[in-house]
């Protein structure tokens, strides 16, 4: 996208009815034991990726947590590559080594998919800093959630932007619980905007239910940055309709809370907007969501044909220079792969 | 060849490398108006201006971080730690973000980040400052680690370390900054590589393995024991991981009898590693157990005495010789 040019909301909207595809697949696909390990849904903040991306440039920088599936789609990533991934096929977009939270693709410029709380904050700072470094006009948009921002490396990580005024916009998605937690119960303010303030960063908060809102907020923010860098800070607020990750019923909220936000969902939302100004029919929306369904079903039957990563490759992406250098056989378990090199290929 | 301290010879390291690459760039703790803790950034600042000589907060978890992200989009950091002790409380950017990055992004994003300070206890610094932090990030898959001992190992492991595609971390020894030896002249290109140890001294009669500290220990521990007939080969590893199995199985085989001298702990320690690959790989070679001396297993006491009974020294290791000499 170039600079001033506005996205189509219909292709947005379009995106959004696939990132929910995709995540309802997902989570018929991990009951069905095709997904290992954790696996966290973003049913219901979909607009909060959605417009964030129809506000800045392909090659600006973003970076996110372990809820980061949206990210990608939203970045460019194909289905087939995420489904993919989940699958931990070599087709993944991380070639089947990263799994649900890990979550990269360097040609889209979206970097992970990052699974310790709070980690990749500082890993944001350190891009906008290249950035900063290289004289660009490119913006990184980091990406949390309310549980981040009572970790000590969000802390350092805001001081150390403001310090060096870095062209970054800190985007916590709050949807009101950390795992289990409400923020409520975790964090000292009342509101989480105001951490930015702690840091002298200029920070708002935007209804992250509401696509165009979200998009309008990050675009204004963007273009200030891209005039004089510095930090920024908003505080979208977002819900998710599903439980912390696959293994949590969310018990520790009500029915009705749930309804509340399911009754503003961002997705009929922009499409009321959208029909009410004629820029979309119901046949039109019928004909994107069964697209989004099709397109999703193909990622799976993509991902179920494709080669699982081959175990003669264990070694091949520890280090950038390949195997460990060539005096040193790595350290494998006496029964390990590396040492039965014989195996290599087989499933042991 | 000329004669420089440790110091000054990591100092040239990074004034060249600085000069040679405008991505790379050194971060950390009073390393820029201050000219660095240890005085290894001297002179840094007035040469190449605050873009690239980057003073920080006393935040290592941050700016270790942020080496790590800004290593993402094609920069080499150079990421110092005022000693490594700080460097734990940037452990998840170390262990968790620098190593992991590259198998988790499926081979798309590789860290080229030089982590560097001083290791190792150094004298009467207490429990919290005198970790000797080798093993547990040799531990780490992705990570390389290297303990140079002498100015001309210090100046050719940093600049390759800084040349090197991955997170590097070059432990350096506290206790030697203000040392000397003979390094090559600055308009020579010194690069020395990661995973060569270096025979530091030859002999044939027992193997002392040693690294960063532990190697002038060694050597004065060597020329005692030629006055009792008793020739020892110093090896010195200069790189933890990779690690040069091929130079320490050389001088086994000739030697038959090794004491490893390591400055970290004992459980789980290098010198567990090297006496694992020795007895796996040449059991044959060796004509009696192999014997190590590190660290006792306690925290760093503060009272001097008890400081020098818990540090591997002179009368250990040849305590330890004799015995693997029977002699």
């Amino acid at each position: 996208m170039q600079p001033g040019e506005q996205r189509d909301e219909v292709e947005m909207l379009s995106l959004m009815l696939l990132i929910r595809r995709f995540e309802e697949r997902a989570s018929q696909q991990y009951q069905a034991q095709k997904i290992g390990g954790f696996c966290h849904l973003y049913i219901g903040q979909e607009a909060v990726v959605a417009g964030a991306v129809a506000a800045v440039r392909d090659d600006d920088y973003i970076i996110t947590a372990y809820r980061d599936h949206a990210h990608a789609l939203a970045r460019g990533t194909s289905a087939n590559a995420c489904i993919a991934e989940l699958f931990g096929k070599e087709t993944g977009c991380s070639r089947g080594l990263g799994g649900s939270m890990h979550f990269f693709d360097r040609k889209n410029h979206m970097y992970g998919g990052h699974a310790i709380v709070g980690a990749h904050v500082p890993l944001a700072v350190g891009m906008a800093f290249a950035t900063k470094y290289r004289a660009e006009d490119r913006v990184t948009l980091c990406f949390f959630g309310d549980g981040a921002i009572n970790q000590g490396a969000f802390h350092e990580a805001l001081n150390l932007a403001a310090l060096f005024k870095l062209p970054i916009v800190f985007i916590c998605e709050n949807n009101l619980f950390a795992m289990g937690t409400s923020v409520k119960r975790s964090t000292s303010l009342k509101q989480i905007v105001d951490r930015a303030e702690g840091y002298d960063i200029p920070g708002e908060i935007v209804d992250g239910m509401n696509f165009r809102e979200v998009r309008d907020k990050i675009a204004e923010i963007v273009d200030s940055i891209r005039k004089e860098p510095h930090p920024a800070f908003l505080e979208v607020r977002t819900y998710r309709y599903r439980g912390h990750s696959m293994s949590d019923p969310a018990s520790y909220r009500t029915k009705e809370e749930l309804e509340k936000y399911r009754l503003d969902d961002p997705i009929t939302r922009l499409r009321a907007q959208l029909t009410r100004e004629g820029k979309l029919t119901n046949e039109q929306f019928d004909m994107l969501d069964k697209s989004a369904k099709e397109t999703v079903l193909a990622a799976v039957k993509f991902a179920e044909k494709s080669p699982e990563p081959p175990l003669d490759k264990l070694y091949d992406y520890t280090y950038a220079d390949g195997a460990i250098a060539a005096a040193v056989p790595p350290a494998g378990s006496d029964e390990s792969a590396a040492d039965t090199t014989a195996t290599a290929g087989k499933r042991r | 060849m000329r004669e420089i301290t440790y110091r000054q010879a990591l100092n040239e390291a990074l004034a060249e490398e600085l000069e040679r690459d405008p991505n790379v760039f050194l971060m950390g703790e009073e390393v820029a108006e201050y000219q660095g803790a240890y005085k290894v950034s001297h002179g840094l600042l007035q040469r190449f201006g605050p873009r690239r000589i980057i003073d920080t907060p006393i935040s290592e978890n941050g700016f270790a971080g942020l080496g790590v992200g800004a290593a993402m989009v094609g920069l080499r950091p150079i990421i110092e730690f005022m000693t490594f002790s700080f460097s734990l409380v940037a452990f998840d950017q170390v262990v968790n973000n620098a190593p992991n990055m590259f198998t988790m992004s499926g081979g798309q994003f590789n860290i080229p980040i030089t982590f560097r300070g001083p290791n190792g206890p150094a004298h009467q610094l207490g429990a919290t400052h005198s970790h000797a932090t080798e093993n547990f990030y040799a531990s780490v898959p992705g990570l390389k680690v290297c303990t140079p001992a002498t100015p001309r190992d210090a100046k050719g492991l940093l600049k390759t370390a800084v040349r090197d595609d991955n997170p590097v971390l070059v432990l350096e020894a506290e206790l030697l900054y203000s040392s000397k030896g003979m390094v090559e002249p600055p308009d020579e290109e010194l690069l020395i590589p990661l995973g060569k140890a270096d025979v530091k001294r030859e002999g044939g009669d027992v193997s002392i393995i040693c690294y960063a500290q532990t190697v002038p220990l060694a050597l004065k521990v060597a020329s005692q024991l030629e006055e009792e007939d008793i020739s020892a080969e110093v090896v010195d590893l200069r790189s933890i991981k990779p690690l040069d199995e091929k130079a320490i199985f050389d001088s086994v085989e000739k030697t038959h009898r090794v004491v490893i001298v390591e400055q970290d702990h004992p459980f789980c320690g290098v010198g567990a590693e090297v006496c694992y690959r020795i007895q796996k790989n040449i059991f044959d070679a060796l004509d009696a157990p192999v014997l190590r001396v590190s660290q006792e297993d306690v925290p760093m006491p503060y009272n001097e005495r008890l400081e020098k009974a818990v540090l591997p020294n002179a009368d250990k290791i040849m305590a330890a010789v004799k015995k693997v000499c029977y002699a």
